[in-house]
């Protein structure tokens, strides 16, 4: 046990003290490295594989809805205007409105599931408009030249339209999961896990290295899907790779 | 419904209002006051455009509630921290949509404005300006948007707004202050987007609604 008058302990209290004059002058404060390294592996690492299965889950289902409602209203133009105002009024609705709208539904509750639910609403307008637009950039000439062939509606679909639109639709695909990554932050809120924990733990423990962790790595991880995204992007569209060169 | 109304009509619920209003009045403003010039400045330039375009794209990607989060430790509790942040959250979109639309004015039209006789300046007030405004406002729309949905979140840092109801709803678990707060910050924000669709539509310029009309848009 150091004694008080020991030189080690009065420089850790001057640290501390120094670093909340910091915080109370609003000057940057110093990460605490030596946390991140104790705390990566139970605390960290868990609430960045909850996000990442959050946002995976709700891309997927929301993809799943998408695809069908897209075909369908690029083939029955009057129901897109309705689709579009609909999924764009869910859009405009902030998270954490809609997180507690969906919470006081009898039987649902806080948790991952209305995160979930809030997260496909949102991701909708997006996925639907691209794929859409993806189908409707497919040339007229290119469908006649299928017909041409003697391939059904549904080859033509499958094998023509679809394939051409994928650059489009995974744009879309994009856009919706780097929206999807900030918005799930917010989900913590609700008890739903994933790297907002860690953000408002920092806050209400005033830790700012738990804020800034939490944060960055959200950033890092929405960045990363977006360069990731992109590439698929590019892969499926070798025509404009080609088109760049020539 | 009653209780709903009745958290509505408590003496709180204006000044929340208020509060949310003006952060996100405020930050669009400030986010546009940057944004533009900005855009202005490197719409000659091939490398700054796609520097500012790329750097508007990250900018995007930063979660918003990341963006409040960062400002705590930096700038402390309460509602001017929130501001900074949330202009910081306005500024990616209308840089990105306005370095986009002004490069995108078509090449020709650019060119036969010079040979026209028409300055530097007054190509990029009277012909790039007007043709890129759609595409320009559009940008300030998203960011209208995002500002209104993210100053919900401003209560976090202590910034105020329509957010302290719903956290207040919460911590009492009381539903009725919840859903007053969840529904009037849905309204404001659905208010705001359709608002702004209509501005945009009134800020395209008629030359450009005939263009459209004619191709068959």
């Amino acid at each position: 046990m150091p004694s008080a008058g020991d030189p080690s302990q009065e420089g850790v209290v001057e640290g501390g003290l120094a670093l909340l004059q910091g915080l109370e002058l609003g000057e940057q404060p110093t990460v605490d490295w030596d946390w991140i390294s104790r705390n990566f592996g139970d605390e960290i690492l868990p609430a960045l594989i909850g996000h990442v299965y959050l946002s995976f889950i709700s891309v997927a289902i929301a993809l799943a809805i998408a695809l069908p409602v897209g075909i369908f209203v690029s083939r029955y133009r009057k129901a897109y205007p309705p689709v579009t105002f609909v999924t764009g009024l869910l859009f405009a609705i902030p998270s954490l409105a809609f997180f507690a709208l969906l919470v006081t539904i009898p039987g649902v509750g806080v948790g991952p599931f209305p995160v979930i639910v809030a997260l496909v609403a949102y991701s909708l307008l997006v996925l639907i408009r691209n794929v859409v637009a993806g189908i409707d950039s497919v040339p007229a000439e290119t469908i006649d030249a299928a017909r041409g062939m003697g391939l059904t509606k549904r080859q033509i679909l499958f094998g023509v339209e679809i394939p051409l639109a994928l650059p489009v639709i995974v744009a879309g695909i994009r856009i919706a999961t780097v929206t999807i990554i900030g918005i799930a932050t917010i989900g913590a809120y609700i008890a739903a896990g994933g790297l907002g924990v860690l953000i408002f733990q920092g806050i209400s423990q005033d830790f700012p290295t738990k804020i800034i962790v939490g944060a960055a790595l959200a950033t890092l991880l929405a960045i990363l899907a977006d360069v990731t995204l992109l590439r698929f992007q590019r892969l499926f569209s070798p025509w404009t790779r080609r088109a760049g060169r020539a | 419904m009653n209780g709903i109304l009745e958290v509505l009509r408590r003496g709180g619920f204006g000044q929340l209002l208020l509060t949310h209003i003006e952060l996100s009045v405020l930050a669009l403003l400030i986010g546009i006051a940057i944004a533009i010039p900005v855009a202005l400045a490197v719409n000659r330039s091939p490398f700054w455009s796609a520097v500012a375009i790329n750097i508007g794209n990250i900018g995007r990607s930063v979660p918003s509630l990341a963006i409040l989060a960062f400002a705590l430790p930096i700038f402390g509790l309460g509602f001017v921290p929130s501001l900074v942040a949330l202009a910081a959250l306005a500024i990616p979109p209308i840089l990105i949509n306005a370095s986009t639309g002004l490069r995108q004015v078509d090449p020709k039209i650019v060119d036969a404005a010079r040979g026209m006789g028409l300055s530097g300046r007054q190509i990029l007030t009277g012909v790039q300006i007007p043709i890129a405004a759609p595409i320009i406002f559009a940008g300030i729309r998203t960011a209208a948007v995002q500002v209104v949905a993210s100053a919900t979140l401003a209560t976090f840092i202590g910034g105020g707004g329509l957010g302290d109801l719903i956290v207040e709803g919460f911590q009492r678990n009381d539903i009725y202050i919840q859903l007053a707060g969840a529904l009037s910050v849905a309204v404001l924000a659905i208010i705001t987007e359709l608002g702004f669709g209509f501005l945009e539509r009134a800020f395209t310029p008629k030359g450009l609604k005939v263009a459209r009309k004619r191709r068959g848009k």
